[in-house]
């Protein structure tokens, strides 16, 4: 059996994203490698949700390339991403979960075990066979990262994911992202939460308006933010 | 006032001629909901998840057929099948199975367009989400006319209302036959022309009954799913 060939690097070549009139995102050239978490961060309507959207493939460039190991027509097999408002299907919140593995090729006969573990690491085993959408939201968010993880995606994309969590929940969520960060799957996440990107991030996007400011390493980031829109964002001033 | 007194004996008493059209009725159309169902789901799916040249005048005109004159339909099924149409070789008119050809296409329309606009409201919520996970498009539309299963039979309980209440179709290729072709509101429409009022009053109480029973069922099975899916 050939080994699927790899997602990474992700590569943006000159990307733009517009719609209409609107550009979202504005000639961006970035890459990103296998390694510890990328944290995307930026104002409210900076692109972030875009960003992740184009590397998951669910939208086209307008202008430029994104690849993935090279690769332009990528499927999304080794791919998964958690929305930041995500949909729950209406069925348990177990066929939820056994729905993605179905999806993701796992064999008829190993998805109620991998189900049950998938629920388990994310502490919604008691609520298997309840409807999913009369789930809370931070139950529906954890529900949609477990049915994220069901593919063993190479690439886990994240759009705040902890933005509903209360703060136990929170730091749950943050070690089982650390932990699918350590078992080599590379994760790209969206988040507002300064602290939480210090904890994870291993480099950090820095969006506003649609332009990619800096790319640098999380410590560089914090320590020499090499433009006053990043400073002034570390400071939580308004940035402009 | 005595006719009334009468219909209702005739129910009671379980007469064997009011039941037989009775029975007759319900067979064509719930044979003809079924057909107009395995037909007209798919479509109505399929016609909320493509996008093709020519798709908004074909929804537009799936919404315009829902209401679809009954004897219009009845004619046109009778062109077909008369001795002298198309497939007048088969020798279906005034048959059973005339009625139900008749019917289901009086009611396909209902159940493709309602199906459509059932179906496309939950793709537009799941198309990300469904992409995301790489669902091949015959999935596509399992998954959604299975998770919206629950909308789907009130759609096909409309359809049936409308096609037992429904009297130009089976008037016209049924032909009214006494004992072979009647339903209830043929019967009805020809024993109140006739005087006997009676078995008209009878048959019209339990096609009412039958109507808020199926309106009943449509509202039962949805509060029952949004209990359970939410
Ligand atoms: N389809 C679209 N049509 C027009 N404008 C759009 C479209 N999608 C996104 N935008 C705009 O693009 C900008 C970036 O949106 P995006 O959702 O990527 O921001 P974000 O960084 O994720 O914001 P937030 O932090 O609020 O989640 C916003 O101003 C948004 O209004
Ligand atoms: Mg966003």
């Amino acid at each position: 059996m050939r080994a699927p060939a790899s997602n990474l690097p992700l590569v943006f070549d000159d990307v733009s994203l517009s719609a209409g009139a609107t550009t979202i995102l504005d000639r961006i050239c970035l890459t990103i490698g296998l390694g510890a978490p990328t944290l995307v961060l930026g104002p409210n309507g900076a692109g972030k949700t875009s960003l992740l959207r184009l590397c998951m493939g669910l939208l086209s460039p307008t202008r430029g390339v994104v690849s993935w190991g090279g690769r332009i027509d990528g499927g999304p097999e080794r791919r998964a991403i958690l929305f930041q408002k995500p949909v729950m299907l209406r069925r348990s919140v177990a066929a939820n979960i056994a729905y993605g593995l179905a999806h993701a090729g796992c064999p008829r006969g190993l998805r109620a075990q991998r189900t049950e573990e998938l629920l388990d690491s994310v502490g919604l085993s008691a609520l298997a066979s309840r409807p999913a959408r009369r789930l809370s939201g931070g139950e529906q968010q954890r529900l949609a990262l477990a049915r994220a993880l069901a593919r063993q995606p190479e690439i886990l994309l994240l759009d705040e994911p902890t933005a509903s969590l209360d703060p136990a929940a929170t730091r749950f969520v943050e070690e089982i992202i650390l932990a699918t960060a350590h078992s080599g799957t590379k994760i790209i996440m969206a988040s507002h939460d300064l602290g939480q990107v210090r904890r994870l991030a291993g480099d950090v996007v820095f969006l506003v308006h649609g332009r990619l400011f800096e790319h640098a390493d999380a410590s560089d980031f914090f320590d020499r933010p090499a433009t006053p829109q990043a400073a002034a964002f570390i400071r939580g001033d308004l940035v402009l | 006032m005595s006719e009334t007194l009468t219909a209702w004996q005739l129910i009671a008493s379980g007469d064997a001629t009011l039941f037989a059209i009775v029975g007759l009725s319900l067979a064509v159309s719930l044979t003809a909901v079924v057909v107009a169902g395995i037909v007209g789901l798919p479509l109505g799916a399929i016609l909320a998840l493509t996008r093709f040249p020519g798709r908004a005048a074909m929804v537009v005109v799936l919404n315009g057929f829902m209401g679809l004159p009954p004897v219009v339909v009845g004619l046109s099924v009778y062109l077909l099948l008369s001795r002298s149409g198309p497939l007048g070789e088969l020798g279906l008119l005034f048959t059973p199975t005339a009625m139900v050809t008749a019917q289901a296409l009086l009611v396909l329309p209902i159940i493709a367009a309602l199906t459509r606009h059932t179906v496309e409201d939950l793709w537009l919520e799941y198309r990300e989400e469904l992409s995301a996970m790489g669902v091949g498009w015959a999935s596509r539309v399992a998954t959604l006319l299975w998770d919206s299963r629950f909308s789907l039979v009130t759609v096909l309980l409309a359809g049936f209302g409308r096609a037992a209440a429904e009297v130009g179709t089976v008037m016209i290729v049924g032909g009214n036959i006494d004992g072979f072709t009647r339903t209830m509101t043929t019967t009805i429409a020809l024993e109140t022309s006739r005087g006997n009022l009676a078995l008209a009053i009878g048959l019209g109480i339990i096609l009412i009954l039958l109507i808020l029973l199926v309106n009943a069922t449509a509202w039962g099975v949805r509060v029952w799913a949004v209990e359970r899916a939410g």
